[in-house]
């Protein structure tokens, strides 16, 4: 065992050093941090740019293999240089993933409870009214991307507050500029502000996780084991609950896994249209402002979540599993 | 215990029910009407067929028939709402909306064909090969696989997109297909794995016939219903993840329109000129339900387990195909990012950045594998 794991670590390792490098070839040769100083007024000369730019290692005057060992030898001690304002990359991540931490919690743990509730229920009674209703709704929903379902919500929220007159729903930022007041006012004011992204991210989990936990409810209830349950005189409650339930439920942590940690890389759509400058908005500002650093960093840190992803998913399965113990 | 069942249709599987064995039989000679059969049956289905072709029609045939070209701007009439001259009004600088959205809406139809066509294509091949050689070219085409799922796709198009502008938006199909076949070569190969234990294909060795050939012509057609569900929805994930990037400005690039495009410009309009933004919106969400509805209803259709349209009994469910990429998933392959990596589909968490290009693409709980053999044998 210890051996296997490893091999796959040395692997994992490998695979982020060979996605990492390719994205800072990629990202040296399409963005040019040049032009984030031909706008500047007055325009500095030529030479306070080169020199700037070689200070924080993304001239392109310099040679790229220079520059990538540069880079590498800061990266191995944890250094993954400046951002094109010359700011420490890592001194900007950590209140960045702060911000799409606090946006994402909750929308994604209230999506996924609510996904398992809707899928469950819905394959108990299949083919009911509400199985119905909340097919065509997640089959909508699913065909809706994300940056419509953030569009519309806005649209909605402002239609609401012109309606009745007053500012209920705030969708901009994560909280109100300069705002004064007790605890109450400040926590209720982050609540508000919180609503919409939530919605947004939220029924996006719902829909999608809803169909597959129907799909291995529906899959479970068939199984025969549950039929023998009923057979030897289990009522239907606990048969579904405590033998039904449980067991759809080991597939679904695979797909939790991943929705927990894509929590870590951020949420672009959703941060970009309510403004909270979390790591996905980062990402975004950091391809329009030609940041090869932070661009570089965020796919390091990216990568690293999505094996990780796949390694607590593989380990969950493993434990919750006891086939796949078995195999072993 | 197997016999020799050349259907194409019928999936890789010795231990199918047997009543599905006995329906594979006797509907052999009249597959292609079955799969019809059973497609119309399905009301979803007919209904996303029916609305794609509209939308076909409408973004082929709307610029002929519209009197305006998409980028001609009529000077009298700016920002007029919805009226007899120009049948979705006109924009703040007096563009035909409806030769707009008609123009966007083709654009997007045809990058998400291309990019369905290319990645299944390299799906299939990739897919097929490494699970029928084994051995390093195995190895080699799932690394591939790992790397492409580890590296972030919205933000490497992202990133070369400014680069690759003045190659027109070919070369977005071209980003997106590579970025859009990983999952599926995941599903070739391991149905691979079984199908090329089948006699049929040690038969064809015997016979002298080519690795190649085999891969073609026994192979894939046997994992041909499995792909052309996954193409499908592949059609309305590939328009939907274009637009999300045309949304952020790295898609198709102006003067060229998308429903993307469109939907980001005239997204702050959209309550006191609504026609600019509903029109756009309301195209792209038909268009992914319908070809959603349609790959659904095409995998009931194709499933040879499925009694869709065939006798009265309730068919057992799409809830079985959709059973995942999970299930009781091995403790990975040879240690690589586990099958299940299409992360939070449709939402946004996790979803756009790492490993899936598509906000929906990911969607895809209708697309999950059909199982394999052994899970079958599990439960037969």
């Amino acid at each position: 065992m210890a051996r296997f794991l490893a091999r796959r670590l040395v692997y994992y390792v490998a695979l982020v050093f060979i996605a990492t490098s390719l994205t800072y070839f990629l990202a040296s040769a399409t963005l040019n941090p040049r032009s984030v100083y031909a706008d500047r007024n007055p325009r500095p000369s030529s030479e306070v740019v080169d020199a700037k730019l070689s200070s924080i290692g993304v001239n392109d005057k310099d040679p790229l293999g220079e520059r990538y060992v540069h880079w590498l030898g800061g990266a191995v001690t944890g250094d993954l240089g400046q951002t094109i304002q010359d700011k420490p990359v890592t001194q900007e991540f950590g209140p960045r993933l702060g911000v799409s931490l606090r946006l994402l919690l909750v929308g994604s743990v209230l999506g996924i409870v609510l996904a398992v509730v809707v899928g469950t229920w819905n394959a108990i009674r299949q083919y009911a009214f509400s199985d119905r209703v909340s097919s065509v709704l997640a089959f909508v929903l699913i065909s809706t991307p994300v940056f419509l379902t953030a569009v519309l919500l806005k649209i909605g929220a402002t239609k609401l507050n012109d309606v009745l007159g007053y500012q209920v729903i705030t969708f901009t930022g994560e909280a109100t500029p300069n705002l004064t007041g007790g605890f109450g006012t400040i926590a209720w004011d982050r609540i508000a502000h919180l609503l919409l992204p939530t919605i947004s991210i939220g029924i996006g989990l719902i829909a999608v996780y809803s169909r597959y936990q129907r799909a291995t409810m529906l899959d479970v209830l068939q199984a025969d084991y549950i039929r023998t349950a009923r057979a030897k005189g289990l009522r239907r409650r606990p048969a579904i609950f405590k033998h039904g339930l449980r067991t759809a439920l080991i597939p679904m942590t695979t797909l939790f896994a991943f929705a927990f940690l894509g929590v870590l890389t951020g949420a672009t759509f959703t941060e970009k249209i309510f403004a909270w400058n979390g790591l996905g908005a980062w990402f975004i500002d950091a391809v329009q402002t030609n940041d090869i650093n932070i661009v570089v960093a965020y796919t390091l840190y990216s990568a690293i979540v999505v094996l990780l992803a796949g390694f607590v998913s593989d380990v969950l399965n493993a434990v919750l599993d006891p086939r796949v113990r078995a195999q072993k | 215990m197997t016999r020799f069942t050349p259907d194409l249709l019928e999936g890789p599987s010795d231990a199918v029910a047997p009543e599905s064995r006995e329906e594979a039989v006797a509907t052999t000679p009249n597959r292609l009407v079955l799969t019809f059969r059973r497609l119309f049956a399905n009301r979803g289905a007919t209904v996303g067929l029916v609305v794609i072709v509209l939308l076909f029609v409408f973004a082929f045939v709307g610029p002929l028939v519209s009197p305006y070209a998409y980028n001609y701007i009529d000077y009298t009439a700016l920002s007029s709402p919805p009226s007899g001259a120009h049948w979705f009004g006109t924009n703040n600088i007096g563009q035909d909306v409806f030769a707009q959205t008609a123009r966007g809406l083709q654009k997007s139809l045809l990058i998400g064909l291309l990019v369905a066509l290319f990645s299944t294509v390299i799906a299939g091949m990739l897919g097929a090969m490494a699970g029928y050689f084994g051995g390093w070219v195995d190895r080699a085409v799932m690394v591939f696989v790992d790397l492409l799922l580890v590296l972030p796709s919205f933000l490497i198009i992202a990133i070369l997109s400014p680069r690759l502008k003045q190659y027109g938006w070919l070369i977005l199909v071209a980003l997106l297909a590579l970025f859009g076949w990983m999952i599926t070569a995941r599903v070739v190969r391991s149905l691979t794995l079984s199908i090329k234990e089948r006699e049929f294909i040690r038969a064809a060795r015997y016979m002298g016939i080519g690795h190649f050939t085999i891969i073609v012509r026994h192979i894939l057609p046997n994992v041909a219903s499995f792909l052309v569900i996954d193409a499908t929805i592949a059609i309305g994930a590939a328009v939907l993840t274009e637009s999300g990037l045309s949304y952020f400005g790295f898609g198709v690039q102006p003067p060229d329109v998308s429903l993307g495009t469109l939907i980001a410009q005239n997204q702050s309009a959209a309550t006191t000129k609504p026609w600019l933004f509903f029109f756009a919106a309301g195209a792209l969400i038909v268009f992914a339900l319908a070809s959603n509805l349609l790959g659904d209803g095409l995998r009931d259709a194709l499933d040879p387990t499925s009694t869709a349209g065939r006798t009265g009994r309730r068919r057992r469910t799409r809830g079985r195909t959709a059973e995942s990429s999970g299930g009781a998933a091995p403790l990975g392959r040879t240690g690589g990012v586990s099958e299940a990596a299409s992360p939070a589909p449709g939402a946004d968490v996790g979803s756009p950045a790492p490993t899936r290009t598509s906000p929906a693409s990911d969607a895809r709980p209708t697309s999950a594998p059909p199982r394999t053999n052994d899970e079958k044998g599990e439960r037969a």
